[in-house]
């Protein structure tokens, strides 16, 4: 298979906001007196600048937060006799044992699986394209969508603990209040998020060139 | 190559390979060859139908905010909520962070998606750039990311299963209306925004 023709080798950049092809052979990469896009009037960037710095910083930000949210309780659950605090794992197995195992594995796999699996995406990627590695390109090119498509589900235990702060509001009888826990937590799928926007996917093909 | 038009061509934004743009027919799809990304999708919705579409979705939310999500029940007592209420709740009780996030990726960012396109759409009926159009295009590529309603819909369904365990739960009708959102939703991500660079002229009104 010849080889596709890219644009940095042409001369082109595509801009990142409107999608607009543009004559980039004043950009010399990573300095920071860019061109505007004609159509948008957006910087034009043959790769987004610094993406490795911050996206690394977004995501090293994002696992300090994960620690506490993970060990901070999210929610408490108050009765007449007893005060329940749950943190994110205690609620899923909660949710396994009295409610559904089927919505439990939902909930596990947004506010567990889905960050973790950000976080071993996000690191791989940011190493081996650091390292212009051109192992295994298409697979990982794919696990940056897949991670750019799921990320914000995280946000689903968030909403549940808002949801169920404004619902059980039966004074002494039952009451159930937010945690520091949720606002760590909150705060790691934003930051996750950052970074994944902050990464150019680019920068994974600009490894040696492959011919395959 | 030399003499092709900017517009004939196209960059995948996830590898920086270039094509050339070609017409797709009903139902197609073109892919990257080098990083299998989509970098054009064919959607058969005229202006006018994603107008309709806009607008329904903005009935839609009115109602998912203004209805009561769930109603719960302990002991002949009664509690429901909606959006608002838990955003409201989440401020007073020291998760001022949540519920700023909840305030901007349930409402404010829908909101003005939505108010937006539909000024957008509104003016490329007539052939026209909307005033703005630039900036909201700009503005619309920056929040399409942070707008969860749908997130916000499984949560209420986890929440309902949580706490029927302990209440009488009574679904109500914003969950209805959120339903249907997730709906509209779902058949908007298939239609690419970017299209509307190429729908109007470019005479600076």
């Amino acid at each position: 298979m010849s080889a596709l023709p890219r644009a940095s080798e042409l001369g082109l950049i595509g801009c990142h906001v409107c999608g607009l092809v543009c004559n980039g052979v004043a950009d010399d990469g990573d300095s920071g007196n860019s061109m505007a896009c004609p159509r948008c009037g957006c910087a034009l960037h043959r790769r987004k600048p610094t993406s490795y710095a911050r996206t690394w910083a977004l995501l090293i930000a994002a696992f300090i937060m994960y620690i506490p949210a993970n060990l901070v309780p999210i929610m408490r659950t108050a009765s007449l006799n007893d005060i329940d605090d749950n943190t994110i794992l205690s609620g899923v197995v909660e949710l396994w044992v009295k409610g559904s195992p089927d919505l439990a594995v939902i909930v596990f796999t947004a506010s567990i699986v889905v960050p973790m699996l950000k976080f071993l995406v996000m690191g791989t990627l940011l190493v081996s394209s650091q390292r212009r590695s051109g192992w295994a390109q298409p697979q990982r090119a794919k696990l940056f969508r897949l991670v750019e498509l799921i990320g914000y589900w995280s946000m689903l235990d968030v909403f549940v603990v808002a949801l169920l702060t404004a619902l059980v509001r039966f004074n002494l009888l039952s009451l159930v209040a937010p945690l520091p826990g949720v606002i760590f937590f909150g705060l790691t799928v934003v930051l996750t998020m950052l970074a994944s926007m902050s990464f150019d996917p680019r920068l994974i093909w600009d490894g040696r060139d492959t011919n395959d | 190559m030399g003499t092709t038009s900017p517009e004939a061509l196209q960059i995948c934004e996830y590898c920086d390979t270039v094509y050339r743009r070609r017409t797709l027919a009903r139902g197609e799809v073109a892919y990257c060859v080098c990083c299998q990304a989509v970098l054009e999708r064919h959607h058969g919705f005229s202006v006018n139908a994603m107008l309709a579409l806009v607008l329904t979705a903005l009935i839609v939310f009115v109602q998912a905010n203004v209805w009561p999500i769930v109603t719960l029940g302990l002991n002949g007592q009664y509690s429901s909520a909606t959006l608002w209420g838990a955003i409201i709740q989440m401020w007073q009780q020291q998760a001022q962070v949540v519920s700023v996030l909840a305030a901007a990726t349930l409402f404010f960012f829908p909101l003005l998606k939505m108010l937006s396109l539909g000024w957008l759409l509104w003016f490329s009926r007539k052939g026209r750039r909307a005033p703005g159009f630039v900036r909201i295009m700009v503005m619309l590529h920056y929040i399409g990311p942070w707008t969860m309603s749908e997130v916000f819909v499984l949560g209420a369904l986890v929440a309902i299963v949580k706490a029927h365990v302990y209440f009488d739960v009574v679904a109500n009708p914003g969950i209805y209306a959120y339903a249907v959102l997730t709906l509209l939703i779902t058949i908007f991500a298939s239609i690419d925004l970017r299209k509307l660079w190429d729908l109007t002229p470019e005479t600076s009104a």
